[in-house]
């Protein structure tokens, strides 16, 4: 059983039809990419399957539980992370909050609990805070945990966001352009990265990427999106030497 | 003015001013974390003030010594009259926000405030409706507190009931300042303030804490109801009104979002309006009081501890 499955998905905003008939199934473990040109509807993709939006037509799967029009927190909840194309971060909160936040879902005191204290109560935070703090040593963020993200440069803004998604305890990550904005040193960090959590936490990734040579390195199978239709998938070379993948890219060389 | 008229002034601000900030905190907080101004939070202290007058007359018939059936010290009653209160309360402003506020959570932010001034006016006129234009008289919940003797300090009388009164908004702001930067649901609303859509994507249930929101602001004019009939016992469906504008501005004076400036605003504002009134005719009260108020907004547009661009609900 695949761990994440999608059938026959299709999206209509109005009249204009953002995604059709998509489909996609992620073993355990596997690191799969989404490509394809601005506006093909690869955020649209992730945001129908987090939950975000409802998919007009079509089903989606994730552990072997129909998760199509359940609501954002309890996909989550279930074991999906994410981050953003444009950071998310929550400008004015330190970075361990960010951390700390994103196990809210793992906590289970109630407001009598909170407000007296209760020993169940200190076990979850105290819980809360180690992993937090882990998953920020993980990540090379620790030193600024009690920094606000507004403060620290991009790069590591990157970094705070990888560590609250991985705060929910994912099985399956999902990552909208980890690269946008960054420079090659910070792209081969980043990289880094991805490779250190996948093994770390044995995770199945799913990431939208622009940069050719950053997936073409990382991903086993590749789709390629164009105008919400899958139009070739396959593995990075079937996908570099694909035609109707060289020409989606108006002549643009795929660079390897 | 002498001294011992000036810390006389001193303290009835300090109670005015209680009124006012838990009001106020009300505001600033649903505004903090969902960017709208709830304008019938007013009325919904006034609905507490109902609330109050029900459950106090009910707790007394049940617990006071003489006529309950058991009997309790008339400040246990007092302290499970605000409680009751508060929680009863909590589930107007949750009602509100279910009814009114979420439907339109993506609609112009206009007519979130519209919504608001006609819920207000639907409390208004329900109130009205349902228990006629007499106004009520609050029952007393510790009888011979006024007649006890006052402590005085030098002189100036800072009577049982004003020392209750603060005391009690006080605890409750530390409770208040406690529970949004240490809970899981305070992180969760200083998080939706700033990104709400990425909130719900890291576990966390958005409606949940949209009406914990309103529940915990909405409890806090419970609490202030109690208090304020305490001290003017007459209740009518007009009270929340002047008090809950009021209590708007001290919310934009503190600045929209911060928990600590509409606390800090509210006593300011009581302290303005007792001053004015001592130093010019009580008539012009207002006037110069709202004078002032404009002024420094006019130097601080934002409020004291606002910032342009981040109304955002913080500590």
């Amino acid at each position: 059983m695949p761990l994440l499955e999608v059938k026959h998905m299709t999206h209509y905003f109005g009249g204009l039809r953002a995604v059709h008939d998509f489909n996609l199934s992620i073993e355990k473990g596997e690191i799969r990419g989404l490509i394809g040109p601005n506006g093909a509807g690869k955020s649209t993709v992730f945001n129908l399957i987090t939950g975000i939006y409802r998919p007009t037509e079509g089903q989606v799967i994730f552990k072997g539980q129909n998760i199509t029009g359940k609501r954002p927190h309890q996909i989550a909840a279930m074991g999906l992370g994410r981050t953003f194309q444009n950071l998310r971060l929550w400008r004015h909160m330190t970075v361990l909050e960010h951390v700390k936040m994103a196990r809210y879902s793992k906590l289970t005191y109630g407001l009598v609990g909170a407000f007296f204290d209760t020993r169940k109560r200190r076990r979850e935070e105290a819980e809360a805070e180690k992993v937090a703090r882990d998953l920020l040593d993980l990540l090379g963020v620790y030193n600024v945990a009690h920094e606000l993200v507004t403060n620290l440069p991009y790069g590591m803004q990157r970094r705070v966001e990888m560590a609250r998604a991985l705060a929910v305890e994912p099985d399956i990550l999902f990552l909208d352009e980890p690269t946008a904005g960054m420079n090659p040193e910070e792209l081969v960090e980043m990289m880094d990265v991805i490779r250190q959590v996948h093994q770390e936490f044995d995770l199945a990734i799913f990431l939208i990427e622009h940069r050719m040579k950053f997936v073409m390195e990382l991903c086993q199978r590749i789709q390629t999106l164009v105008f919400g239709e899958v139009i070739a998938e396959g593995t990075p070379e079937e996908i570099q030497n694909n035609p109707k993948v060289i020409e989606a890219y108006l002549g643009e060389e795929v660079e390897t | 003015m002498s001294a011992t008229e000036f810390f006389q002034n001193v303290v009835n601000a300090l109670q005015w001013g209680s009124f006012y900030a838990l009001i106020a905190l009300g505001y600033s907080m649903v505004y903090g974390v969902l960017l709208l101004f709830n304008f019938a939070h007013g009325d919904i202290f006034m609905v507490g003030a109902y609330i109050g007058f029900f459950v106090a007359t009910a707790f007394l018939a049940l617990f006071a010594s003489g006529v309950g059936i058991i009997t309790l010290p008339s400040w246990a009653i007092l302290v499970l009259v605000i409680l009751a209160t508060m929680f009863l309360t909590s589930f107007v402003g949750m009602a509100v926000e279910r009814i009114g506020y979420r439907p339109l959570r993506h609609a112009p932010r206009a007519s979130a405030a519209i919504t608001g001034l006609m819920i207000g006016i639907i409390f208004e006129t329900s109130i009205l409706a349902m228990f006629g234009a007499q106004r009520m008289k609050f029952p007393e919940l510790l009888p011979g507190l006024a007649s006890a003797s006052q402590p005085t300090f030098g002189g100036v009388i800072i009577s049982w009931q004003k020392i209750l009164i603060v005391g009690v908004a006080l605890v409750l702001m530390l409770l208040l300042q406690w529970f949004v930067s240490n809970t899981k649901w305070g992180m969760a609303m200083r998080a939706m303030a700033f990104d709400f859509a990425a909130v719900p994507l890291m576990g966390v249930p958005l409606n949940r804490i949209a009406a914990l929101t309103f529940a915990l602001g909405s409890a806090l004019a419970g609490a202030a109801a109690v208090l304020y009939s305490m001290a003017y016992p007459v209740l009518d469906p007009y009270m929340g009104i002047t008090v809950g504008w009021k209590a708007f501005v001290a919310a934009i004076l503190g600045g929209r979002g911060s928990i600590k400036g509409a606390a800090l605003a509210g006593f300011l504002l009581g302290f303005i309006e007792i001053f004015a009134a001592t130093v010019f005719p009580s008539t012009y009260r207002d006037l110069i009081a709202y004078s002032i108020i404009l002024i420094i907004l006019v130097f601080r547009p934002h409020g004291m501890f606002g910032e342009e661009h981040t109304a955002r609900l913080r500590l």
